[in-house]
């Protein structure tokens, strides 16, 4: 039997000790210089086990070696051939997550916005939705979101828009009626909002922070980088407006000792430096986290990110992880959210069998009480799944997320970032390709290096503060 | 494993399973109980544990006599108690807390 190294990556912490992350397991070992001329050598081309070992100066030791990366599953035969299964877990899913778009009214005017700009995704000539959901249909979703959850000790609602903050009274009459009907049913709910900060007034401060929200606010950076794309209608940029506002809120958070407060930042062709920015929004605006997120776009728009914009942006996000990874290693936290997130699901062992919760876990409900995959799809007819009222329609949303399997995305068959890619953003492949269920293959490169930096702070991490990882443990 | 050590927690845990199936002599009440043992008492060999490190009996688990049900129950000392099972079910029926009544345990002559 001719042995090869499963479908994996290599990779070194500083002192060039050897690690490997699996692909078929997700698991990630530490290998001594035997181990890892072996996993070198099968990666290379196939070889009988005899064959191996024979260019060993210790084969008794190197043979053991080798069973036991073949036992763990590093090493597999060579003609092992895995046909794709694309299992779903039991249906119906339990529900965890509903995004309620309060709204789909903006007070601002975005250039990159896929809500209202040329990605748009309702055909053209649809009659508008409702602009503003009702207290009542907040209502009904709550209902449909308790009544889905199954047995989950605990829910998310989350509010988006538009602007989400447009519409406060729904808000207000959604987290009362969650609230009390929570206790009703001995669960408990979370809340969360993502809002562009305009329209934070004291009043609303005081209530989200009461609520305990897990707050997300929309930003891009200073005022020069605030105000290149999120601007009002008239042209006029939003930064002045909004930041004495973030300031009240994330002044009042910390003396409420409310949930961290995170910064969600769209990288666009023409953005500044990822690092500067990163630094404004901690250290001057005092955020307790930041996420970049490439803009989603279609081919042509002028702002979607170029291949040589995607390689700058791998190389900003490389200094703010060595960042990072000096603070983990001194044990300080650091808000650096994209490297926080992927540690947390390599310390775990996350393979995903689809890039998110969209269908699965989490829906997002329109304005009128439409349930589409998530909150970007909402006012999407072809991506409908059911409705508040009537449920999920279980036979759409099952085919769906069949045919999204990573199983069924053949061009990741061959790519050791699955487990955590599982294809990217269905949203943005839409956008980009015209279909959610295709990988979006625009963006390979970048999520590769990007897996790299992650593997690379991971073994770094590891081998000067292990206890880093502790945070990141479940049951 | 000499030469490759597991790191993230799904590692960890495919280790343990591997250190689990390899593990050639198990007491059987250990947590959590092997699932792939063979069936029946024959098929085990276990040494046992008669003495303690210091060559006396007190630092086994106490009281010592409980250890007769544990071998006999689980199978973990087949060799020196009666076949509960097929022949001699009835062997320790007078004998309901071995902590007092030990001695009223019977021989069995097969």
């Amino acid at each position: 039997m001719n042995l090869r190294t499963g479908l994996h990556r290599r990779f070194t912490d500083d002192h060039g000790n050897a690690y490997v992350y699996m692909a078929n397991s997700a698991a990630i070992h530490a290998l001594d210089p035997l181990a890892d001329r072996l996993t070198g050598a099968l990666a290379v081309a196939d070889a009988s086990a005899d064959t191996v070992v024979a260019g060993e100066a210790d084969p008794a030791a190197a043979r053991a070696a080798l069973q036991d990366l073949f036992d763990l599953g590093v090493v597999r035969p060579a003609d092992e051939r895995t046909p794709p299964r694309a299992e779903l877990p039991p249906m119906p899913f339990p529900l965890a997550t509903l995004v309620l778009n309060v709204t789909n009214k903006c007070n601002l005017s975005c250039t990159y916005c896929y809500e209202y700009g040329a990605d748009k995704l309702t055909a053209a000539n649809a009659p508008p939705g409702r602009a503003m959901m009702l207290p009542e249909t907040s209502r009904q979703s709550i209902d449909f979101l308790l009544r889905s959850s199954q047995d989950r000790p605990v829910v998310t609602i989350t509010f988006f828009g538009g602007e989400t903050l447009l519409n406060f009274t729904t808000i207000r009459a959604a987290v009362e009626y969650a609230e009390e009907q929570a206790l009703r049913v001995d669960k408990r709910v979370h809340f969360a909002l993502t809002t562009n900060a305009t329209l934070l007034s004291d009043d609303v401060i005081r209530f989200l922070v009461a609520h305990r929200f897990g707050i997300t606010i929309s930003i891009d950076g200073d005022q020069k980088e605030q105000d290149r794309h999120r601007r009002y209608r008239s042209g006029k940029g939003s930064f002045a407006e909004i930041e004495p506002r973030i300031r009240a809120l994330l002044a009042t958070n910390r003396r409420e000792r409310g949930r961290p407060i995170g910064a969600r930042v769209t990288l666009t062709q023409d953005a500044g430096s990822v690092l500067d920015t990163y630094r404004f929004l901690i250290d001057d605006l005092g955020f307790d986290e930041v996420g970049f997120a490439p803009v989603t776009a279609a081919p042509g728009r002028g702002y979607e990110l170029s291949p040589g914009a995607y390689d700058k942006m791998l190389a900003e996000f490389a200094m703010l992880a060595e960042d990072f990874t000096a603070a983990a290693i001194a044990d300080r936290p650091h808000g650096f959210s994209n490297l926080n997130d992927m540690l947390r699901e390599l310390h775990q062992g996350i393979q995903k069998a689809h890039p998110c919760g969209a269908g699965l876990g989490l829906l997002g409900v329109s304005t009128e009480g439409e349930l589409g995959l998530c909150h970007r799809f909402v006012e999407s007819k072809s991506h409908a799944v059911g409705n508040v009222r009537t449920g999920v329609d279980e036979a759409v949303r099952t085919a769906f997320l069949q045919q999204a399997h990573v199983d069924h995305k053949t061009d990741c068959t061959r790519c050791f970032a699955r487990p955590l890619c599982a294809g990217g953003c269905y949203h943005e492949a839409h956008v980009r390709h015209g279909d959610a269920r295709r990988p979006n293959l625009h963006a390979c490169d970048w999520i590769r290096g990007w897996m790299d930096q992650g593997l690379h702070a991971y073994a770094r991490i590891m081998a000067h503060n292990p206890r880093f990882f502790a945070r990141y443990e479940t049951a | 494993m000499n030469h490759i050590t597991p790191l993230n927690q799904k590692a960890r845990r495919l280790a343990l399973l591997l250190a689990q199936q390899r593990a050639a002599v198990r007491p059987l009440t250990q947590d959590p109980p092997p699932t792939d043992y063979p069936f029946g008492c024959t098929t085990v060999f276990a040494p046992g544990w008669e003495v303690d490190s210091q060559g006396s009996v007190h630092g086994l688990c106490q009281p010592i006599e409980r250890d007769l049900y544990d071998c006999y129950h689980t199978c973990y000392w087949p060799a020196q108690v009666p076949d509960g099972v097929t022949n001699f079910p009835k062997w320790t029926a007078s004998c309901g807390a071995p902590t007092q009544d030990w001695k009223s345990i019977d021989l069995v002559f097969p």
